[in-house]
């Protein structure tokens, strides 16, 4: 027996307020199940940003295309390592696979997400680099140009018909690819929203909720990443499509943060025998992370900021550079909030007793599979990742559409 | 090429909405619309007077001994809780352990309205919401009604843990599979009773055939008023409590 696991139950003991049940003390799903719906939320976010240049159309935020998808592919990767690592038997997990329940939620977990990434993100990638990567295996020798031969998959047709054969299918795969998005997420969602056993995650809402909150996070961290990747790389920053995209930022917040209000008062009005047990939490357990960061710095601020630069139109339009140290304030702040919000959920479902009668403690660990290093490092690996893709597949072109000749080569070189 | 084209509508048409709802409704569990079907065989079932515990915690005991549960208090498959509740409405609950000093006596506080005892375990629901969940099959329902995990398969996912809306399940520190009560599965098999019933010294617990005509069991369905823990959640526990106090969740 893991005689650390006892001690640290043990220094559980006198925090527990009230009654729990005896096996209620430890707290099973922990930082890395925070992680998880994090990281699977940027991905839908990240996607459904693509998306709106392909199917709505919004030709301002197209210097973010790419980046978006090559975000969500660099996130989904580590999306499953989370959940793995976090078993009881890490080497068992492909009995997901081999031998699912239908019946359960989790089950179905795999084959989501390998439908997303087969057959929605990989693909659209693939067509929409496919042109390109043929170009990149012309112009390199040797072991590059094997590389981008076998990563085009031996293709070589760049004719019209073939360009525009990529084109249809870049457009139907967009299309498949929103509620394939919504479904990845959602189904997140749903993992808690059908635990009728706890109060705190069982509600109708909590998909849809889970899914607002992802396209404000992945939209808020594509942003931020292009407001950084840019000037590092001696681009610089189109303001009509930052500007685009934090519009559609700011509705997305706006109803997430309204959900959220609705599920809110929903209970409080409701008020059933959870209730008590509930708000105790709310006010002793979570109140620094729910209240302050989730709502207070995640989300109204943010809101206040952004709005800020909608009402005082003219002076904020004049000075850019006055916008963007607000939007890259309202971001950051942000990702803190939708991460603050992930912990509430998973944290705080398990933080008060079903008998509802008292509550436990979470006790961080700080190195070890459950501590804090190795989630740091899951959250730091995706970036990792992005930026090998950022030098396989490199965004440049696109990334400074408005015609900046002279920074383009300069940028290729500099990442 | 018409007929092709047609035919490939026709067939999407029917994967789209047929195949779409039959999907649905496989999804719904059999309760939701069908009428439960009538038992044949052994359904084995448990019941609890409350009014018989004197929480002396040999259950307890029992159960970690034959069961090879650790000791820690952490990790429990049946416990015993027990409830004061004052005169002024206010209700506490702790739960006793084995080696527990003895209680101070409660019938001199003129503060306390009433003290009960309450032995909890797995309720082997009927509808187990930990079988619902778990993502490979390991937990699962044998034919005679007692919820297992098999723990050459568990992943440890703990899924089953937070939909026990009983706290009954805990996660073995050793095999790091999810771990419940069994009804002592080992001894029911072969005619016994259920460690924590053996040892029971006021027969607080019974266990016994609910299909069976004449049993400890039946009888005590017959002769007390019947409640289960969270009705509400339509788990339809197999644990039956008798004389339970509404202070008990």
């Amino acid at each position: 027996m893991n005689p650390e696991i006892i001690r640290t139950l043990q220094e559980l003991l006198p925090q527990i307020q009230g009654y729990i049940y005896p096996n209620e003390i430890e707290i099973h799903w922990g930082l890395l199940i925070v992680v998880y719906p994090y990281i699977t939320g940027v991905v839908a976010g990240a996607f459904i940003l693509a998306s709106l240049v392909k199917v709505f159309n919004v030709k301002e935020v197209q210097p973010l295309y790419r980046l978006s998808l090559l975000t969500a592919l660099a996130y989904l990767l580590v999306a499953p390592m989370a959940l793995v690592s976090h078993l009881g038997h890490p080497g068992r997990f492909y009995e997901i696979l081999l031998t699912p329940q239908t019946s359960s939620a989790m089950a179905m977990f795999g084959f989501v997400y390998a439908w997303y990434l087969m057959a929605v993100l990989l693909l659209e990638i693939w067509f929409v680099h496919r042109t390109d990567m043929i170009d990149m295996a012309e112009n390199s020798t040797g072991a590059t140009r094997l590389l981008y031969r076998a990563l085009s998959l031996f293709s070589k047709d760049k004719g019209e018909r073939a360009v525009a054969f990529d084109h249809k299918a870049l457009k139907v795969i967009t299309i498949v690819g929103i509620p394939s998005a919504f479904l990845l997420h959602g189904y997140v969602g749903f993992i808690f929203g059908s635990i009728k056993a706890n109060p705190w995650w069982s509600s109708v809402l909590i998909p849809i909720v889970f899914l607002f909150s992802a396209i404000v996070s992945g939209i808020a961290l594509v942003v931020l990443l292009y407001m950084i990747i840019t000037p590092l790389t001696g681009g610089k920053i189109n303001m009509k499509c930052v500007d685009k995209a934090v519009d559609f930022l700011f509705y997305a917040v706006i109803v997430d943060f309204s959900l959220e209000m609705v599920d809110f008062i929903h209970r409080v009005y409701q008020s059933e025998e959870e209730i008590k047990i509930l708000s105790e939490m709310v006010m002793n357990k979570l109140f620094a992370s729910l209240i302050i960061i989730q709502v207070l710095l995640g989300m109204l601020v943010p809101l206040l900021l952004i709005s800020l630069t909608k009402i005082f139109k003219k002076r904020f339009g004049l000075n850019e550079d006055m916008r963007k140290m607000v939007y890259f304030i309202s971001v950051i702040l942000i990702q803190f909030g939708i991460f603050a919000t992930r912990w509430n959920v998973v944290i705080g479902g398990q933080m008060f007793s079903k008998s509802f009668r008292g509550l436990t403690t979470y006790k961080m660990e700080f190195g070890g599979i459950e501590g804090l290093l190795y989630a740091i490092a899951l959250l730091a690996l995706p970036v990792v990742i992005l930026f090998v893709l950022l030098k396989v597949l490199p965004p440049w072109k696109e990334l400074r559409e408005e015609g900046e000749a002279g920074t383009e080569a300069l940028g290729g070189a500099g990442m | 090429m018409n007929g092709r084209r047609s035919f490939l509508r026709g067939f999407f048409a029917v994967l789209l909405s047929g195949g779409a709802i039959e999907g649905v409704l496989k999804l719904i569990p059999s309760k939701a619309y069908g009428k439960e079907v009538a038992r044949t065989g052994k359904w084995y079932g448990y019941g609890v007077s409350v009014d018989k515990c004197i929480g002396c915690a040999r259950c307890m005991d029992a159960c970690k001994n034959e069961n090879n549960v650790p000791r820690e208090p952490f990790f429990v498959r049946t416990w015993v809780e027990r409830y004061i509740t004052r005169k002024n409405g206010q209700t506490i609950v702790k739960a006793i352990a084995p080696g527990d000093e003895a209680m101070p006596e409660a019938a001199s506080d003129r503060t306390i309205l009433r003290s009960f005892f309450v032995p909890k375990l797995c309720n082997q629901c009927a509808n187990p919401p930990c079988v619902q969940v778990c993502p490979v099959g390991a937990t699962f329902q044998t034919a005679d009604g007692v919820v297992l995990v098999n723990e050459k398969t568990c992943i440890g996912c703990r899924y089953c843990i937070q939909a026990c809306p009983y706290g009954a399940r805990y996660l073995h520190p050793v095999s790091h599979t999810a771990d419940k009560c069994t009804f002592c599965y080992h001894r029911i098999s072969q005619g016994q009773l259920p460690a924590c019933v053996e040892v029971c010294p006021t027969q607080t617990r019974i266990f016994g055939d609910l299909n069976a005509a004449a049993s400890p069991m039946s009888r005590f369905l017959r002769m007390n008023k019947i409640h289960t823990l969270k009705p509400g959640l339509n788990t339809e526990p197999k644990v039956f409590y008798a004389n339970l106090d509404g202070e008990v969740r």
